[in-house]
């Protein structure tokens, strides 16, 4: 963090997060469904990792089986060289989730608390943490609010400072944006973006929209559904320092055109 | 917020006071009607005896002044009430205001003892798979047989084993009112939704921190909806447990020794002083919900 060198520049050593030929088949009435088949991944430390896939191809899945939320049936899974279960134990993760679920009955420091709260630090501890966190998603002076008293992008912020209050390594994003409108969305990607290059956090981001992962990542994975897999994987050739208007850079339309090129592949196979 | 929904209202919060005082003046309208024409029998019964002939202008005094009126009047009930709650000393044994708060201070008592029950017994069927199997058919089964046909075992019971007074009647006031606070419980415990519990497990929250910084506040607007259910319950079940022979206080011994007597305007001042008090109760649940609701951001 004292470091002024993007994050991206540091990737090194051993993976992280690491898949092999991991499946997951959900038991249901109309018999076996494969939300993963066969996936292979290793993600490194301080990689930007985004999963895009239409509805169904299990990127939500695979986010969730890293964060122990779901038990894959086959493969290995290791989130910090050890089961996801362990290392949720050991605090590896933040998890964001598409809505902000803060409780109205808190105020936006309160929710923030909950967590720590929960995994009892004490309470001069967890008053530095969250100065520290708010500041960090640029809601300094929030804390007394209570939700119903900020925007939909506001606390969305305040749920990411939450997942970031506990120093997890590794930030899971499920969709975090997909509720909000498209300039809310673009100011808070440029946020994410800034905060990730100056936590160095390894980020897991699922999303439906392109744009949003081309902009965003170090790596894309492409994924398809029926059986819910990795079609490609995609190391983005942009530069670590990326203002919004690089979106209109060849580089980056390419970069998009590749991902839609991939996209229409897992569908042809359909 | 009521007051904005009632357009034709020029004065905020009047708006429903002209519904209001028409239907109760036509409820005291037909009171008088009835009490005339169901007290008459009597009146007719004696003038024809005397070989008096009566002229409807009297008949109507008379049914309306009778000592043990089959339905006594409106202004004779009024009168009772106030006798009863003003009219005498707040320790003597004809006192509504002392019957009434022995029926209250049993109430509460058994509400206290019913919301405790139904919340514990609502954490464990929320909780345990087997005792939400187990627990709900028997709560169910326990509102089905008639309070009545209870309530005299419970007292005979108790009593036996030398327990009377207060705790007897808070114990059937529970029964009734432990059901509202567990079936609103049970339900208010499982609103969280499938993503906040997640995110209690990605902390690795134990189920006791769910409990207590999840579900039981999430709970709390259904909570207060059984209350009110379960404070109106408890008070009739307070009177209930008053009604078996031997109690001689509080407003169901009231009523039993009015109807043994034929103290018919006892009977209603009793019914009535009952019925300010559960409405009483009801309203000091419904300001707590309003200011805890508004409080915690749940209101609305």
């Amino acid at each position: 963090m004292g470091s002024d060198l993007p994050a991206a520049t540091q990737v090194t050593g051993a993976p992280v997060i690491q898949a092999e030929r991991v499946g997951l088949t959900f038991q249901t009435a109309d018999g076996p469904v494969h939300a993963l088949k066969d996936v292979d991944l290793a993600i490194r430390a301080g990689e930007f990792v985004s999963f895009i896939g239409p509805s169904g191809c299990g990127k939500t899945t695979f986010l969730r089986s890293v964060a122990a939320l779901e038990t894959p049936t086959a493969g290995t899974l290791r989130v910090n060289g050890v089961d996801p279960d362990a290392a949720r134990r050991a605090r590896a993760y933040g998890y964001v989730f598409q809505a902000p679920g803060l409780y109205p009955w808190r105020t936006i420091a309160g929710n923030i608390s909950l967590p720590l709260e929960i995994m009892g630090f004490s309470k001069s501890d967890r008053e530095e943490r969250i100065a520290r966190v708010l500041d960090l998603v640029e809601l300094s002076g929030f804390g007394g609010k209570f939700p119903w008293q900020l925007s939909g992008g506001m606390q969305q912020r305040a749920s990411i400072a939450r997942a970031l209050a506990f120093d997890a390594d590794i930030l899971l994003m499920d969709e975090p944006f997909g509720a909000l409108d498209e300039i809310v969305r673009d100011r808070l990607n440029e946020a994410l973006l800034a905060l990730w290059r100056k936590t160095g956090k390894t980020i897991g981001f699922v999303t439906h929209s392109i744009p949003e992962a081309v902009y965003l990542s170090t790596k894309i994975v492409v994924m398809s559904p029926r059986p819910g897999r990795i079609t490609r994987v995609i190391d983005s050739p942009l530069p670590p320092d990326r203002p919004l208007d690089i979106r209109d850079t060849p580089e980056f339309i390419a970069l998009a055109h590749e991902v839609r090129e991939g996209l229409r592949e897992g569908h042809a196979v359909d | 917020m009521t007051d904005a929904a009632t357009p034709r209202s020029r004065w905020p919060g009047t708006g429903n006071l002209l519904p209001v005082l028409t239907v109760i003046l036509a409820i005291v309208a037909l009171w008088y009607l009835a009490a005339v024409w169901m007290n008459a029998t009597w009146e007719r019964d004696q003038t024809a005896r005397a070989g008096v002939e009566l002229a409807l202008p009297d008949l109507i005094t008379l049914t309306l002044t009778q000592d043990r009126p089959v339905l006594p009047a409106p202004h004779q009930v009024a009168q009772g009430l106030w006798e009863g709650l003003a009219g005498q000393p707040v320790t003597s044994r004809r006192s509504l205001v002392w019957h009434a708060w022995v029926t209250l201070s049993a109430t509460l008592a058994g509400f206290a003892i019913g919301t405790g029950a139904g919340i514990l017994l609502a954490v464990g069927i929320v909780h345990s798979r087997s005792m939400d199997q187990s627990v709900m058919p028997w709560a169910v089964a326990s509102q089905t047989v008639p309070i009545l046909a209870i309530a005299p075992m419970v007292i005979v019971v108790l009593a036996s084993a030398g327990i009377t007074g207060l705790l007897p009647k808070a114990i059937i006031a529970a029964w009734l009112s432990f059901f509202p606070v567990l079936v609103g419980m049970v339900k208010g415990l499982r609103t969280p939704d499938a993503m906040q519990l997640d995110l209690m497990r990605s902390w690795s929250a134990s189920r006791p921190q769910v409990l207590a910084r999840l579900r039981l506040p999430s709970s709390l607007p259904y909570l207060f909806a059984s209350l009110k259910v379960a404070i109106a319950a408890a008070l009739v079940g307070t009177i209930v447990g008053e009604l078996p022979a031997g109690a001689t206080a509080g407003l169901g011994a009231r009523l039993l020794s009015g109807s043994y007597y034929g103290q018919t305007v006892q009977i209603w001042a009793a019914l009535f002083t009952a019925a300010f008090l559960a409405a009483g109760l009801v309203a000091l649940v419904s300001l707590i919900e309003r200011r805890v609701l508004a409080r915690m951001g749940l209101a609305g």
